[in-house]
């Protein structure tokens, strides 16, 4: 037994990446998820509107933030702030009785907000028995637009769509290179007269077949079987899936790349993918997580798909309000598939030894690979 | 020297090509011709950069110097060191994936897959995924792939290594085959036997050349003469002498009588290369000895 450990012992030595893994990690991971594990609402967006809005902005005390007072809009325009996310909570004002409505699509949010609304209702009826009984006639009626049961089916399936495509895309797509390294094909994909283009995307396509397919299942579920609704446009929501897909499946490809073997790739596609579950505001509402790690947040394609999604399901928010996430989810995108195709291509060009004077990508070229001049006639 | 066929370079190879790899120069200086029509072999110990020279050859390696004339990508066949298929693919699906990439159309692909596969014995087990094929028939799988665009060029590296005698054989057939059709063939064997069939041979010895051209010429190159003895002889004669087939050969270089009981006998290509790399081992070791 003792040959044993000290056998392993010696292999996890030489395996850096697992023993950094190992150590490390926990710790990080322990220190990122504990500022990040918060349900605890401490501000709820809230705009007021509508003649008394500067007054029914001024009895809302914690933990509602007022946004914005327009004494001049109305409810249609308080609908619009919730829906493109700029609040959570509106109060709409007018000649009669008051109404606060809340996103039920921010389900922790909501509740929170409910409670604080009890809360000070509570306090008004019992300051309206001691002043002579106004009060009472004067609570708002609360309206939960987009979730009004607050369901947590309803804003978990389209967050977990998002979850089965980053397992999709990053976790499978990354043993797809590394299964040629480690099959000993690779060298003969670099010879083949295929381009780096061609073979990168013949890697993609396939899984991206596959992610699209089980993003309809998920989505085809959710609505049926779970009763999610799927209010917006479904072009919008699908323009937003094919984005996330592209950033998901070149994290895949660019974690494929850095790997020697499935071991690794598959240590590295977790390490992407847990914090994406935890911190896309999936689970903890983002304006719950610490400032300290919010900030990795907004570093990961699922916290903006989750936007698009739960924004299109739940809300029907076109995709003018949408832009940001559109945008960000381009950008990394972007900047992903640079870096994952640059890795791809030095992958696939013929190796040039180290400390040579050969230039790295001379030989793929037909005919004649060489340090020196060409060989004049070489080509067929 | 024989005419290249029309259409076809006279030659593919290397012109002095060196590669090093971080401190370690991995080929030093190697010339190399491959002709159509013909099969040349690269033989050498383990490290001797056999592997490193076929790899230039064949497009997967930049050498740090010198020239490397081949054919495009197109008309380079190669099988790398292992079979260089996938094992979860089966033998029909590895050869269609070869054949797509390679751009054969597809009534030529079936036409060439079945002949080879027929050539083979392959075709009993076409639906097989290559990774539950014996070591012997997915060798033969990788060699196939590798010719089933009918390249000019068919570098293939080891692919008799660890392969019992029949089916040794049977590659054998496929790669004469493939240089009678035409095509210039590169092969890596450790099989000094193997490398003798080969029109011309190439001996590497830790990145540079031993010894070069035909297997005939090689031999008669050999300096001095060999005898043949039961015991290893004592002294200075024990660091010439080899085991060989249950008997001791020793080489003297300067032709003396023999230093033990047996008569000379005529050196083969085993023979030849083993005193060549004998031969340079003493002369280091003699230069060594002299500089301290």
């Amino acid at each position: 037994m003792w040959a044993m450990i000290v056998k392993e012992f010696r292999q996890l030595r030489r395996d850096r990446r697992t023993l950094a893994m190992m150590i490390v990690m926990p710790v990080v991971l322990l220190i990122v998820f504990g500022y990040a594990a918060s349900f605890d609402v401490t501000t709820i967006p809230t705009v007021a509107v509508g003649p008394q809005a500067s007054q029914a902005a001024h009895l809302l005390g914690k933990p509602f933030d007022v946004v914005d007072v327009q004494p001049s809009q109305d409810r249609a325009w308080a609908e619009e702030q919730l829906r493109d996310g700029h609040a959570a909570v509106a109060v709409v004002t007018g000649n009669g009785q008051s109404e606060v409505l809340i996103d039920g699509s921010q389900i922790f949010i909501a509740k929170a907000a409910i409670a604080s609304l009890s809360a000070i209702a509570a306090k008004a009826v019992a300051s309206g028995a001691a002043t002579g009984g106004q009060a009472a006639a004067a609570a708002p009626k609360v309206t939960v637009l987009y979730n009004p049961d607050l369901t947590t089916s309803d804003i978990m399936i389209p967050g977990l769509a998002g979850v089965v495509l980053v397992f999709v895309g990053t976790i499978i797509t990354s043993l797809g290179v590394v299964r040629e390294r480690q099959s000993g094909t690779l060298e003969q994909l670099a010879v083949m007269p295929l381009k780096p283009r061609d073979v990168f995307l013949g890697k993609i396509v396939p899984y991206f077949a596959v992610a699209t397919l089980d993003l309809a299942i998920v989505v085809g579920v959710g609505v049926t079987l779970f009763g999610v609704p799927f209010i917006g446009s479904v072009p919008v929501f699908a323009l937003g899936a094919l984005l996330f897909l592209f950033v998901t499946l070149g994290i895949g490809i660019l974690i494929s790349s850095v790997s020697e073997n499935q071991g690794q790739a598959i240590q590295l596609a977790f390490m992407v993918t847990l914090p994406q579950v935890l911190l896309s505001g999936l689970i903890f509402p983002l304006s719950s997580i610490a400032i300290g790690v919010r900030w990795i947040s907004y570093l990961l394609p699922l916290t903006y798909f989750n936007e698009i999604s739960r924004g299109v399901m739940l809300r029907a928010e076109p995709l003018t309000s949408l832009w940001q996430p559109f945008l960000f989810l381009a950008l990394l995108g972007a900047i992903v598939f640079t870096l994952a195709s640059l890795r791809f291509r030095s992958y696939l060009a013929p190796a040039a030894p180290r400390g040579g004077a050969g230039s790295p990508h001379s030989a793929p070229s037909p005919a004649t690979s060489a340090a020196g001049a060409p060989a004049p006639g070489t080509a067929r | 020297m024989t005419t290249p066929s029309a259409g076809r370079r006279d030659w593919w190879g290397t012109d002095d090509v060196s590669v090093r790899f971080g401190s370690t120069l991995a080929l030093d200086h190697v010339w190399f011709r491959a002709e159509p029509g013909q099969v040349s072999a690269v033989v050498g110990g383990d490290g001797a950069g056999r592997t490193t020279l076929l790899r230039c050859l064949a497009g997967a390696l930049a050498p740090t110097s010198g020239q490397v004339r081949r054919p495009g990508p197109l008309a380079t066949g190669y099988l790398s060191a292992g079979s260089g298929t996938y094992p979860d693919l089966s033998v029909a699906e590895n050869l269609a994936f070869r054949a797509a990439a390679y751009r054969v159309p597809p009534e030529t692909a079936r036409q060439r897959t079945a002949e080879l596969l027929a050539r083979t014995g392959l075709d009993k087990v076409t639906g097989r995924l290559a990774g539950q094929l014996s070591g012997g028939m997915r060798q033969k799988l990788g060699v196939i792939a590798a010719m089933v665009h009918s390249p000019d060029l068919l570098v293939l590296d080891e692919p008799t290594t660890g392969v019992d005698p029949v089916s040794r054989a049977d590659l054998w057939l496929l790669i004469t085959r493939a240089a009678a059709d035409g095509a210039a063939v590169v092969i890596a064997t450790s099989y000094l036997d193997e490398a003798e069939r080969a029109r011309h041979v190439l001996v590497l010895d830790a990145g540079s050349e031993l010894a070069s051209g035909t297997a005939d010429q090689i031999v008669a190159a050999m300096q001095g003469t060999l005898t043949v003895t039961s015991t290893r002889p004592a002294g200075e004669a024990g660091r010439r002498a080899w085991r060989r087939e249950g008997r001791w050969r020793v080489w003297n270089p300067d032709s003396a009588p023999s230093a033990g009981d047996g008569g000379t006998v005529r050196p083969d290509l085993q023979d030849a290369v083993t005193v060549a790399a004998l031969a340079r081992e003493l002369a280091r070791s003699g230069a060594e000895g002299e500089s301290r």
